[in-house]
């Protein structure tokens, strides 16, 4: 799947590219045309395989955010897990499309399974009996192998997980992706909007300014690509020493608002979902992968958790 | 390409979130105060940090005869930075790219900006292996490479994403100069317990694993936080603090090779 003819010019945007048969380069292309109606956009086979194997997949959530390392993994595992054990009776399956860090079969315990294809697709690992993961971590061999890919192929990989993925019925698919706004976004959201059932995106903040800045730009993208923001969530707000029990900012934000990722949500017009606060116990969980759900149902990390869940639900479910 | 710099150093992760972008950062800062020439070109396109973290956000990069003038952090022009983020109109736009079009920006950031004479550059890269740095890694072909300083943070689940940073960089013969770990530790202002949030240790593990050297510890410290879009070096500001240390001895440590 080439996204740029062999015969483009010099600095073709690619024919998926907003920008196709509209750039400065696109001027004299013979494709032009074709590119500037969006033609050449509907011509992935892809979309299509896509929406018929997703068909009994009723909800689609996306864990989003512009900046690396605000807990897209950990809240991904953790939105899933509590899903899973508040709602047995449904079903949900975790996508993990961070093709360069892959962080799920870690954090869910199943580093080292394999995956079997069949007649019928790729199987999914479970984790519970209502939970299931796919991850290119299950790929490699070795913890060491790096995927030294540019976007095409990440962008063939994605589809492969898409369309291949034997997930049977679902009640929810969570989405876990890699930071940024660029191939493997593009790729699913174009990917995910074209099928049917509902749709939706959750975006993880830090409460510091380098971190809502990028953020920014995430909600930036999801207007731009009609992706529905469900809301967003600030991970690591405070911590509470476990000696003394003192509250301290530990990432702060410099700025006067006390509630810095609230306010960019005013500012931005999108809703807040909630604060998790930081908890070494979670670390080690998402090290060792153990449901932190059970082993500390006493958290208050749990119960904030909870609440958002039940918000993410009442999304989809209205 | 960067025919007037003496030493180009990249700073890597495979990980997000880990400290990148402080870490060059307050590395060129350091570098500046010991009497360099610098140069931080930012190359994560669609989270670039650099701008608001040294306080120059809203600057305009101008064109000029022999290329894009960078921008100075002081009127002594001995820092100089680039990043996409001086080109975007407002600091909420996205830059929705796919792969080519964020290898020829990079491209154009290694050839076409006037760095003038330069001691070090130092490369700031978005995390993962995939476009922009095997761009770069193409790039520094042509160009005496240093080496790379990788950043991660203490836990496991960062680490997983390092290692496979390091094995890019054997496979594409980048020399790994030491290894930082970041957020290593939080002393409780209050009752001064050191509390380990992201785990401890796995800097040193990972350095014996690949066979590099642990350049530094750096704790978790807000004041350190505080100082970030301000654009002043820890070294200055709070020249006490651990993370003043270990930016002084890194920078010992990459003069003396």
């Amino acid at each position: 799947m080439s996204e740029k003819p062999e015969n483009a010019p010099e600095h073709c945007p690619g024919t998926e590219s907003q920008d196709a048969g509209k750039a400065n380069a696109c001027a004299g292309c013979p494709n032009q045309q074709i590119c500037a109606s969006g033609e050449a956009k509907g011509k992935d086979p892809g979309i299509e395989l896509v929406k018929q194997r997703l068909v009994d997949v009723k909800n689609k959530l996306m864990i989003l955010s512009g900046k690396g390392g605000v807990g897209k993994s950990s809240l991904t595992n953790l939105i899933s897990r509590t899903f899973a054990h508040v709602n047995v009776n449904q079903n949900f399956g975790v996508l993990d499309i961070d093709i360069c860090g892959p962080s799920q079969p870690r954090m869910f315990g199943v580093l080292g399974e394999q995956v079997h294809q069949s007649g019928s697709g790729w199987s999914p690992v479970f984790i519970e009996e209502n939970l299931s993961l796919m991850s290119i971590g299950f790929l490699l061999d070795s913890p060491d192998d790096a995927i030294i890919w540019r976007g095409p192929k990440k962008n063939g990989m994605i589809r492969q997980f898409l369309s291949e993925v034997n997930w049977e019925s679902l009640d929810y698919l969570i989405i876990d992706s890699p930071p940024g706004t660029s191939d493997e976004h593009l790729s699913v959201s174009t990917y995910i909007s074209s099928c049917d059932g509902k749709f939706g995106a959750v975006l993880i903040s830090t409460p510091q300014e380098v971190s809502l800045l990028d953020v920014r730009k995430q909600i930036s993208f999801c207007k731009k690509m009609n992706i529905p923001i469900i809301g967003v969530i600030e991970n690591m707000s405070t911590f509470i020493c476990p000696k003394c029990t003192t509250e301290s900012k530990i990432f702060p934000n410099n700025s006067k608002d006390v509630n810095s990722t609230e306010q960019m949500c005013k500012d931005m017009d999108v809703n807040f979902l909630g604060q998790i606060p930081l908890d070494p116990r979670l670390t080690r969980c998402c090290d060792e992968g153990k449901n932190f759900i059970i082993e500390h149902e006493d958290s208050p990390t749990v119960i904030v958790l909870k609440e958002i869940v039940a918000k993410i639900d009442k999304y989809f479910n209205a | 390409m960067l025919e007037h710099v003496k030493h180009v150093i990249l700073v890597l992760s495979g990980k997000g979130g880990v400290g990148k972008s402080t870490v060059s950062s307050q590395l060129a800062l350091t570098l500046k105060e010991n009497g360099f020439k610098v140069g931080l070109l930012d190359i994560d396109l669609c989270g670039p940090s650099i701008p608001y973290l040294l306080n120059l956000e809203g600057k305009d990069v101008h064109q000029s005869t022999e290329g894009w003038v960078p921008i100075y952090t002081d009127s002594s022009k001995s820092l100089a930075v680039m990043s996409i983020g001086f080109l975007l109109k407002s600091r909420n736009d996205a830059v929705i790219w796919r792969g080519p079009k964020k290898t020829a920006m990079i491209k154009q950031f290694l050839t076409d900006v006037h760095w003038e004479d330069l001691d070090y550059l130092i490369i700031d890269t978005p995390p993962g292996t995939s476009d922009e740095h095997i761009t770069v890694m193409e790039c520094m072909r042509e160009v005496k490479c240093d080496g790379a300083i990788i950043v991660t943070t203490p836990q496991e689940v960062a680490l997983e994403d390092v290692r496979k940073e390091v094995t890019f960089c054997k496979k594409t013969n980048i020399p790994i100069i030491g290894i930082v770990e970041n957020m290593s530790g939080f002393v409780c202002p209050n009752c001064r317990e050191c509390t380990n949030i992201f785990s401890s240790g796995g800097g040193k593990a990972l350095a014996e694993l690949v066979k590099s050297q642990l350049l530094g510890t750096l704790p978790i410290d807000p004041r350190v936080g505080v100082l970030a879009g301000t654009g002043r070096a820890v070294i200055k500001e709070i020249p006490d603090c651990t993370t003043a240390l270990v930016f002084k001895e890194i920078v010992e440590q990459i003069v003396k090779k």
